[in-house]
């Protein structure tokens, strides 16, 4: 038995049945969205004075990330309008892009997530505090290539810090109290940094995933039902559109704010 | 003109490009204006959020083709406005439960 409704729209919402149901799942993720981004409110606003982190992102990388996430929709949407303007090979081209490009901002991502699981504060049994990223880990002693601190809040606003030079620093396993990485755990502005932004990383893989799929395999409907083929591109470009649109709210508030 | 005739969409990759320069004009201009000071964060805060809701609306109307859809789009994007303004809305509200400035490090 054949799907009903999958090219000719449905008498009675005028659409195919996929574009019905991408829209109830996209206004579902914008709740499920739409509550982390109540949590980052109230954590922010909730914050003590002078302890929200400002400064603690690579502002050029986010903003190089951001304009990857865009090219990406372009080349989606212009993907869609080759089918419908019966181009397939602009169509994978365009597609392929998208797919690079999806990497690219996952590559990204990553770069930037391993640079804060190796960035440490480091508290020493004296109280002085140091940070810095971890260049040797030895049994004994450990190397930082960072700046000691004179007060744990300067670490706060790095904005307004005056002194951005770093040394390589050798500290003593046995005079470390305690000794934590810029990790999820570390406080409420990371606890929510990787919920917001991994979350959204998922959705770029998950969507990449479809996408490559169509790209590679799924092309083959196009010989058969090529309505049907450009229905599903339809479909899988309004959830990266989607990806696209979460992260240009993700992008001030978590980089710039 | 038939809408789907190929022309049609030549037309429409026209402004598919447009909206992709705006977009990325929104970003360098949303990056730019979170270094001047515009003598309070709230106020640099509503800016930076003012440029995202543009950019958004931009993809949402044109790569998302909510500006030529069926009304029962339209229904279901207004329930979601609808709860997501609820809860934002809630959000805010829940301020004056706050005890601010209490706590200390």
């Amino acid at each position: 038995m054949d799907i009903p409704y999958t090219v000719q729209p449905r008498p009675d919402t005028g659409l195919y049945n996929a574009k019905v149901g991408i829209w109830l799942f996209l206004a579902s993720e914008v709740m499920l969205f739409g509550a982390l981004f109540s949590s980052y409110i109230l954590l922010r606003v909730g914050a003590p004075e002078g302890n929200w982190p400002l400064g603690w992102l690579n502002v050029p990388i986010g903003t190089v990330n951001t304009l990857v996430l865009i090219t990406s929709s372009i080349t989606t949407v212009m993907a869609w309008a080759s089918l419908k303007m019966n181009q397939f090979g602009k169509f994978k081209l365009y597609h392929a892009l998208t797919l690079c490009l999806a990497m690219t901002f996952v590559a990204i991502k990553s770069y930037e997530y391993h640079d804060k699981f190796t960035h440490y504060e480091i508290t020493m049994a004296d109280g002085r505090i140091f940070d810095g990223h971890l260049v040797k880990n030895a049994p004994d002693h450990i190397v930082i290539d960072g700046r000691a601190v004179a007060d744990r809040k300067e670490l706060f606003n790095l904005h307004a810090a005056k002194d951005h030079s770093h040394q390589q620093i050798t500290l003593k396993r046995s005079e470390i109290k305690k000794l934590e990485n810029y990790g999820p755990w570390h406080n409420t502005y990371l606890a929510i940094y990787f919920t917001l932004t991994g979350l959204h990383a998922l959705h770029v893989i998950g969507g990449a995933i479809v996408i490559g799929f169509l790209w590679a395999r799924g092309d083959r409907l196009w010989k058969t039902d090529p309505e049907r083929f450009t229905n599903r591109i339809e479909i899988s470009g309004l959830f990266w559109h989607f990806v696209d649109l979460v992260w240009i709210f993700l992008f001030p508030i978590l980089y710039l704010l | 003109m038939n809408s789907h005739a190929p022309e049609h969409f030549s037309l429409h990759v026209r402004r598919y490009l447009y909206v992709f320069y705006a977009l990325l004009f929104g970003t360098v201009i949303t990056v730019g204006a979170s270094y001047i000071p515009f003598g309070h964060h709230t106020l640099n805060i509503a800016v930076a959020l003012f440029i995202a809701i543009c950019k958004a609306s931009l993809v949402a109307c044109y790569f998302m083709h909510l500006i030529s859809e069926r009304k029962m789009i339209y229904g279901v994007l207004a329930f979601t406005v609808f709860f997501f303004l609820g809860l934002m809305f809630l959000t805010v509200w829940s301020f004056g439960d706050f005890p601010r400035h209490t706590v200390t490090r």
